[in-house]
Parts: C-alpha cells; structure tokens; sequence
C-alpha cells in the first residue's frame, strides 16, 4: 500500500494521501473547507465553476482543488492571500449575473451561494452594468425553476445523466447565452428527480409545492424514515407550527446515500387531504355524528365484543396497512389476539397464501443495501425495481454500471421495463405463464450447472423448453461470485406466488445465490417479526389453528372488519373491498375518512399518519429504525400506538400501560427474538405444481398509488409517470 | 400542469434522407465505435442541409436517434455552434466577414450592399426563403484576400460589389 500514498503538506501540515486523489479529497478529509459549487461527493467532477482555487507551491497560478490529483511533495495552501484571492474574484464574476433577490428566495437561509458570499466574496459589488434575465423553464410538477439565478455549476446536467441514466437537462446556447434547460419543454421524468433541488447550489432549482411557504430558518428540522417502500429511506422532515412543510434526504451511506425518492419527498402533501380524519365518528342509524374519544373507543369495544358473542371472534378480520409502525402493528396484533381472532394481515395484495408456512422470519433482501454494489450476478424476479424500490434500483444500477467487471443483471417480469442500465437479459412473460418461464429457466441453470433440477420442482420444469433469453438470464446469474436472487412485489402480488418462490429457490439453490425479498411497504418485515399474520406469532411461533389471510378475510365475508392505518379499496387488486361494505360492523382506525371509507364503516377513530406519529421501521435489511412523531396531529387525531393503548385499557388487557412508544417497541423487539435484525432466509421445503387458470390477473400497481398518503399527495399526480400509471389501470 | 414526459425519438431516425445517412456514415467510421457523439457536429451539417438551412427539433431528434444519443446532447451542440440555426431561415446561408481585417479593408460596405441587394437586414432571410444573411460572429480566417465572404461553406475573396452580384446571383 505504501506506494499508493503520496506524501503532501495542506496548510504546513504534512499528511499522506492516496495516489491520483484529488486535492479537496484531501482537504475535505482533513477538514480544511474549500469553497465549492459544482464538485458534488457523488456526481463527476466538471471542475468548472472555478470556486476551489488553492494555491499549489510551484504551480504558476492557482488550480482547482476538485479537478488537480495530489502528487508526491506537494504543498496545498487553502488559506493564503493568492487562493483567497482567487476565490473572491471568481466570485465576484459569479454574482456578476445572480439577481440579488435573496430576499423572495426560497434557497435564502440554506443557500451555497449566499453562504459562500458572506465567507469568501467582497462587501460590494464593482459591476454597475445590466444584468441578464433568463426565461423560465417548466420542467414538471416537481421541481420549479428560476433560470436567472442559475450560475451553470452542470450538477442537474450531471445528475440527469450518471443518476437518472438519462440525460434530459443540457447547457444550451453559450457564452453570456449559456442556458440550462431541456430545449423541448418537458418534465424531468424520473423517480429520483427532487434530489435536483439539493443538488442546486443556488435558488434555481426549488421545490415547487413548497414555493412560497416558509423560510428556512423558521422551521425545525426532524428526523423521519420512509413510509413508502421497504428501503427505509432515512428523511428528515422540516415543520413550521406543528405542521409538516416538506421533506428532505438525511444522509445514511447504509440505506439511501444522499438521495430519496421524489414518493418520499413529495407524498407529504397528502398528509393535509382534504378528506383526513379530524374527529371520531360513529354511524347512527345512516347518518355519521361526531363523537368525543371516549364514546368512540367505547362503541368500538361493544361492537367488537358484540360480534365476538354472537358470531365469534373468528368473524373479526383486522386488517393493517404495511406502512403501519412496529408499535401499531404489534400492540393491534394482542389486541386482535385478547379478541380472540388470528385474523390479522398486511399482506394486502398477495393472492398466494399457499406456502406461507415456509416464509422466512421476515421477508429480507438477503444483501446489505450497499453490497448491492458489489454483488456479481442478480436475477430479479417479478419486480419493477423503479417503481416498487427507487433506492435500491440506483444501487442495482450502480453495480451494472460498476467499473472494472460489472454485475450481470437480468429481469423476469409480465412487462418490458425501461431500465437504464445494461442488461444481460430482459425475460418477458405474461403473468398466466410466468410459473412456466421460471420453470425454463430452471431448466436452463440446471443444465448450465449440470446438477438435477430439486424433486419438488420436477413438475415447474416437465415439458420446459428454455430459448436464449432464458439462458442468457442464467448466464447473468451464473457471473461472478456474489449472486443474489430477487423476488419483488409484482412476483408477491402473482397468483400463484409458491411455485413462483418453489422455482426461485431452486434457482437460488442450484447456482449458489441467495434468494432475498423486496416486500410492499414500510414495514412488511416489521410486521412479520411481531406476528401480525394469521399463522404465526412473534417470534416465529407457528400458530397452531391459524387465521385467515388478507384474501381468505374478504373472501370469507366476515361479520365484522377492523381495517387499520390506512387501508383502502385501492390498496386491494381484485375489488374484494366490498365485503368490508357488507359487513356488520367495520372499525376504520384511519387517517383518512374518504367516501369509500364513510360508506363501509362504523366507526371512525381518527389516528395521526406517518409523520405525526413516533414508531418504527424495519426494512429488508432487517435494520429497525425509530422515529418520533415530526408534526402535530391535526384535529383530534391521535399516534396509532396511543388509540390501541386505549383500546387495551378498555378492553382489559394486562400490562397496556404504556407511557412511551419505546417502551411497545422495547417489548416488541423482545418478543421479535434475538435473531431479529440477522436472519438467514429459511431454506424452501415445500412441494408445488402449477395451477391452471387465474394467472393472467394483473399485478402491477402504479407507484403513486401504493398507499392512501401518496395517492393523496396532489403534485406527485401531477407527474407524467402518475399519469402513465392512471393510463395503465 | 400536465406537460410531457420525454421526447420519444425512437424511429425518427428515418427523417434523414439516404445520402444524409451515408455522409453521417463516413463520419461514424472515424471513430471508435463507442464515440458516436463525436460525429454529432458533421451530423447536424448534413441534417441542416437535408432541411434547408435549419435544425428543427425533428430533424434533431432524427440525428439523436441515429446517433443512439439523448436528445438534449444534440440539442446542446446545435445551440452552442453559431453555423447552425435552429430556427427557420432561408436555404443559403451568406456570412460577410467583419472582423478586424475585412472591416479595414471595406467590410462594412460589402454588408450595406448585400443587404441592399436582398433587401434585408443582417440576421434576417429573403421572403421566398432562399437566402439567409448571416450575423458573422467569428473571423472566418482569409484576411490575406480580404474582404470576404462565405456563401454555403465556400469562400469568396477580394470582394467587390460586382463579384457580389456575380457570387449571389450564381446562386441556384
């Protein structure tokens, strides 16, 4: 190692540096801060803002710190009059054209530019002449624009092309003419799109729904995590009095890097729908009256108790959205348990319930987030990565794109999907004949590994036929080393889902990769691992009389349904919400009292949504994140864990005296087992045959429609990419 | 709100006429396989020319799909390159020199005379479209014979205004 390092002095202060780093590498390491615009830690390097002038001994002028590799002896001076010097003028040419209307800035108070004035450029401006004015650009829902202000530092240039992997934003024109923009208007259309509005040094690039509404240094800043896929992507939500104004990344190298998805960015606007909750309500007679807490919970424990008695508990279906917290999930789960009902479920969309016996304790990618990165050959089955996961398609599409050898990657999906990396393979198959496909490729690994196809999947490839796609895919799964398997939401939502899995794990099997998860939801794993499923409790203790599935509960029509968090009709593919309507008494613990909500319900207990309440995350690297609650509830809604605490009381369970939310998670994670947070995923045992028919129901659900928060967030349906998910149902 | 996605380019690429295609051809081969942006700047001259005179945005997205290219990575060298115009004018593009030399040796009045002769201002092109009287922005590098003029990429030397009119009006 010890020739990679070059010996260098930073401000008469010797220290070694690797070979071929470039000098603010170094000077960031060690703490001395140049001044930068277009140098971004995760972007390349344009070196053409001029910011980092340093001084260099024996250099004839002052170079980019960005752009100048260290060498052997070279003495870097940050600090001295020639790189202040250097930094001042070329600031001084910067706010030559920026408008000085900081003032109506949304950028004002959190501004590079402004920052970078007040430490590195002069008190008055020299330039008496005019200014030039830039015409706006619209360039979506999203993202709005201030073209004058821009200085063309090219990071949105940049983001577009290595991030998006597709470049739609360009410098046009030149010189004093130069321009940012896309020449043909049109939206910046892609799932991480907002992370431009970090990106802009200056107030060019802004949020657009966010326009106008605070400034900065008047709000609060709180940590949060995702609620809309299972990444957990690490937020941190900025409030102004109590209520939620927008969101930005909080940086985690371990789960998102320094981007989010525009869903997690933007879907707080749905936190202030129109149609939220305010106050709990009961139905009396047809019409609905509002009704203190008290009278609510009260009614809820009679009707509950009521259809226990006369029905039995086993015709109480409790249903949980798969955002809920860890805390919800596990305290409605002994609530529902105390009930004496095993009906409890989130896995809303899955129709395949068959071999739920041997799913793992949760479902888990099986690879650190990060090691995607590094993994060699993936197989991803049933998944639209972009849609379903943003962060981890980056991460995929960072090892695609790896330097030296990169990963080999192919999909198996019902449709070609834009992917913007390369792929060894791109298998496409109708849903009906997606079990078959597999079996092909089953096939195919079998052949290529020269090993015997498992017995228990002799039926899956009988009669397979695999063509050079299917061959090709294993091919890519056979690259390399570190292999992973992938089975995401799409595959999840098939209807025959076990042999689905019964392949992919043979799959996995045979070619030595591990065969992960990539689940609906926040918290799908959360769920799992405090048993909020009909056949298992906490702990993976199998139940021995378990309940009904989420689709065995509606398909049953039971007499009574409690839907928890959120659930709606859309958060089901088949249209089986409808036995909720029918039922005799329905509790709707919800932040949201749509129509469709108001007409199947009986009781209305109004609870905050994922920012005004404290709980936790696992994701599908296991990793438990908490929160607290970030805004105020509005109107009387209240945290979900505190309305269940309640209900507990009234219901007469022991040891319902919570005070904190830690302290339902503290137990919780007791009850989860020791092996939470590392688990290997159980190993596939079962036996399957294809079934026949109702394969061909669909199993793609728009990604601004995942959950009753986005759907209601009004910017994000204003994207083309929510349109085109309109258009497709 | 509502505004579009992408620009979908796939399939333009058959705006580009077979002789187009053939001289973007002898460009590609040039250079490696993997650099077919370096032949964006020949593309674009022959695309302008197949379009009488002028880049419109379909004639771009054409090259762009040719060329296997985001379109904005066109657009960006059509915009930056002042030989290309991406707004409509006339087929001929006629560019009088007025930089330093060509000024002192009577530029100024070569201008003042094409202009009176098209009957328009520099910057503008002839109603039926045929010429485009070009705002000259560089020295187009023929200062020993100035002044000068360049009318579609060739060179007229040492004008006067009877060669002006013997250039121009040669023109088909």
């Amino acid at each position: 190692m010890s020739q990679d390092l070059v010996n260098v002095e930073v401000n008469g202060v010797p220290m070694q540096a690797r070979k071929g780093q470039m000098i603010i590498h170094v000077t960031d390491a060690n703490g001395d801060y140049v001044p930068r615009f277009c140098y971004h830690d995760k972007l390349s390097v344009a070196a053409n803002c001029r910011m980092c002038l340093v001084e260099v001994e024996k250099a004839p002028k002052p170079l980019p710190a960005c752009a100048t590799p260290v060498m052997e002896g070279m003495k870097i001076f940050t600090k001295s009059p020639r790189a202040i010097g250097a930094q001042k003028a070329t600031m001084e040419f910067l706010l030559i054209n920026h408008p000085l209307d900081c003032p109506i800035c949304d950028q004002g108070g959190e501004c590079e530019l402004q920052d970078l004035a007040m430490g590195f450029g002069r008190d008055i401006a020299r330039y008496n002449d005019q200014k030039r004015v830039v015409k706006d650009k619209n360039i979506g829902p999203l993202v709005s624009t201030d073209m004058t202000r821009c200085i063309h530092c090219t990071r949105c240039v940049r983001f577009t092309e290595e991030i998006a992997g597709l470049q739609s934003l360009g410098t046009l024109g030149r010189g004093e003419n130069t321009e940012i923009g896309t020449f043909v208007e049109q939206a910046v259309d892609h799932e991480l799109s907002g992370n431009l509005i970090d990106l802009c040094p200056v107030g060019a690039l802004n949020s657009k729904p966010f326009r106008f509404q605070g400034r900065s240094w008047e709000m609060t800043q709180h940590a949060m995590v995702s609620p809309h896929d299972s990444v957990g992507s690490n937020l941190y939500g900025h409030v102004l009095r109590g209520k939620l104004m927008r969101v930005v990344p909080r940086t985690n190298e371990a789960i998102n890097e320094t981007w989010i998805a525009d869903r997690d960015r933007f879907s707080y606007e749905g936190v202030y729908a129109a149609d939220r909750a305010q106050k709990p309500m009961i139905r009396e007679g047809g019409d609905w009256r509002q009704v203190d807490w008290e009278t609510a919970l009260e009614r809820t424990v009679a009707g509950l108790r009521n259809v226990a008695e006369q029905h039995g508990a086993h015709q109480i279906g409790v249903l949980g959205a798969p955002s809920a917290t860890v805390e919800e999930l596990y305290l409605l789960a002994r609530v529902g348990r105390a009930l004496g009902t095993a009906n409890l479920d989130t896995r809303l969309r899955q129709r395949d319930f068959r071999d739920q016996g041997a799913d793992p304790l949760y479902p888990a990618l099986g690879v650190g987030l990060a090691d995607v990165e590094a993994l060699d050959g993936v197989l991803v089955i049933g998944a639209d990565l972009r849609r379903e996961a943003p962060i981890l398609a980056h991460r995929l599409r960072k090892a695609a794109l790896r330097k030296g050898v990169a990963a080999k990657v192919a999909f198996v999906n019902t449709a070609t999907l834009e992917v913007r990396h390369p792929l060894a393979a791109q298998v496409v198959a109708p849903a009906a004949s997606l079990v078959a496909t597999l079996g092909s490729l089953l096939k195919a690994a079998a052949e290529a590994v020269g090993q015997p196809v498992p017995a228990h999947c002799a039926a899956l490839v009988a009669g397979a036929n695999p063509n050079e796609t299917d061959r090709a895919a294993v091919a890519a799964l056979l690259a390399g080393e570190r292999r992973a398997v992938w089975l995401g939401a799409q595959a999840l939502r098939h209807s025959a889902y076990a042999d689905l899995r019964a392949a992919a794990a043979a799959l996995a099997a045979l070619t030595g990769a591990t065969l992960g998860y990539v689940p609906e939801g926040a918290n799908a794993a959360g769920a799992a691992l405090v048993g909020f499923l009909p056949h298992r409790e906490a702990g993976l203790r199998a139940l021995p009389r378990p309940g009904l599935d989420a689709r065995g509960m509606l398909q049953a029509r039971l007499k009574s349904y409690v839907l928890f968090g959120g659930v709606e009709p859309a958060d089901h593919l088949d249209g089986e919400m409808g036995a909720v309507g029918a039922a005799d008494f329905v509790v709707a613990v919800t932040p949201y009292a749509s129509q469709a909500m108001l007409d199947a319900a009986d009781v209305i207990l109004p609870i905050g949504t994922f920012a005004e309440t404290s709980g936790t995350y696992v994701n599908l690297n296991g990793t438990w994140q908490s929160f607290g609650g970030v805004a105020t509830p509005i109107g009387e809604a209240r945290p979900g864990w505190k309305v269940l605490r309640v209900l507990g009381n009234l219901l007469g369970l022991p040891g319902f005296d919570y005070t904190t939310s830690e302290e339902v998670r503290d137990e919780a994670r007791k009850a989860a087992g020791t092996e939470a947070g590392n688990v290997q995923v159980a190993a596939y045992a079962g036996t399957y045959a294809p079934v026949a028919g109702e394969g061909g129901a669909t199993v793609a659900v728009p990604m601004y429609a995942v959950d009753a928060v986005v759907r209601r967030a009004t910017a994000l349906q204003h994207t083309p990419e929510a349109l085109r998910g309109a258009a497709a149902v | 709100m509502a505004i579009d996605s992408v620009t979908p380019v796939a399939g333009k690429a058959v705006l580009l006429s077979a002789h187009t295609r053939h001289e973007i051809d002898l460009w590609l081969a040039k250079f490696p396989a993997d650099r077919r942006r370096s032949a964006v700047l020949a593309a674009l001259r022959e695309a302008q020319h197949q379009n009488q005179g002028w880049l419109s945005t379909d004639i771009m997205d054409a090259v762009a799909d040719y060329l296997g290219l985001p379109p904005i990575q066109v657009y960006e060298v059509a915009s930056f390159y002042s030989m290309f115009e991406t707004k409509p004018c006339g087929r001929v593009h006629v560019s009088v020199c007025t930089n330093i030399t060509c000024m002192l040796r009577g530029s100024d009045d070569i201008v003042a005379y094409v202009e009176k002769k098209l009957g328009i201002k520099t910057g503008e092109s002839t109603p039926d479209g045929k010429f485009f009287l070009k705002q000259e922005e560089e020295c187009l590098a023929a200062c020993n014979n100035a002044p000068m003029m360049m009318v579609d990429h060739v060179f007229h030397e040492n004008l006067t205004p009877e060669k002006v009119d013997q250039v121009l009006d040669a023109v088909q």
